[in-house]
C-alpha cells in the first residue's frame, strides 16, 4: 500500500514537471527576441518535459498491468535522438537565411559578418595588380 | 492527486500550444514558423500520452510515434527545402 502511495507521487511529480518543462519552452519559445535564443526553449526545455511525461506514462502503466511497456521507451529514444538533429538543421536555416540578431547575442559565426569581399582588395603584386 | 497533477499538466501543453500558435502566426521569418511547428508536434504528442493516461488506455501511443516520425521528417525536409532550394538533390 505504501509503495502504491510512494509511486503514485513519483508519478504526479513527473506529470507536473513534464508539463512545466513544456510550458517553459514553449514559453522562451514565444518571448524570447531573435531566432537564435528562441532555439533554445524548445530544444532543450520542451525534449526534458516530454521526457518526463513518457516516463510517468511508463511508470503508470508498468504498475497497471505489472510488466513494462516498450512504446514509450521507443517514442523517448526516438524524440531524443532527433531533437538535436532538427535544431542542427534550424541552426543552420537561420544561419544561411542571415536572419537579424540582437547585439546581445553572443558569438560571431562568419555567415553573420558583414561582407569584405569586394570592399578592399586584398593587393597580389605578384600577378600584377596591387 | 493523479487527478489533479495529469489536469495541471494537460493546462499546462494547452498554454504551450497557444504559445506555439502564438509564435506560428507573429514569427517575423520562416525558421521562426518550422520552430513552433516543430514545437507544436513535441506538445501534441504530450498531449496524446497525457489523453493516453486519462483514458488509461495504450491505443494511442502509435499515433504518437507516428506523429513522432512524420514530424521530424517534415522539419528536415523544410529546412533542406530552404537551405538548398530543393529537398531531394
Amino acid at each position: 500500500m505504501t509503495l502504491y502511495v510512494f509511486l503514485e507521487g513519483v508519478i504526479a511529480f513527473l506529470l507536473v514537471a513534464g508539463g512545466a518543462f513544456a510550458f517553459i519552452g514553449s514559453l522562451g519559445m514565444a518571448h524570447l527576441r531573435d531566432f537564435y535564443m528562441r532555439l533554445h526553449g524548445p530544444t532543450k526545455a520542451t525534449t526534458l518535459g516530454i521526457g518526463c511525461m513518457l516516463v510517468a506514462s511508463m511508470l503508470y502503466f508498468w504498475v497497471i498491468d505489472g510488466k513494462p511497456d516498450i512504446q514509450e521507451m521507443l517514442i523517448t529514444l526516438f524524440l531524443f535522438i532527433t531533437a538535436p538533429v532538427s535544431a542542427h538543421l534550424l541552426a543552420k536555416t537561420g544561419l544561411h537565411l542571415q536572419l537579424r540578431h540582437e547585439d546581445k547575442t553572443r558569438g560571431n559565426p562568419p555567415e553573420l559578418r558583414d561582407e569584405e569581399i569586394g570592399e578592399k582588395p586584398v593587393p597580389h603584386p605578384d600577378r600584377g595588380h596591387g | 492527486m493523479l487527478d489533479i497533477a495529469l489536469w495541471t499538466s494537460m493546462a499546462l501543453v494547452v498554454a504551450a500550444l497557444l504559445l506555439n500558435v502564438y509564435r506560428l502566426t507573429v514569427g517575423p521569418d520562416m525558421p521562426d514558423r518550422i520552430l513552433a511547428l516543430d514545437t507544436m508536434y513535441v506538445n501534441s504528442i504530450a498531449l496524446i500520452v497525457l489523453m493516453g493516461l486519462w483514458l488509461n488506455t495504450k491505443t494511442y501511443f502509435e499515433s504518437a510515434l507516428l506523429i513522432a516520425m512524420l514530424g521530424f521528417i517534415s522539419t528536415v525536409a523544410v529546412c533542406k527545402y530552404l537551405l538548398r532550394g530543393d529537398i531531394i538533390e
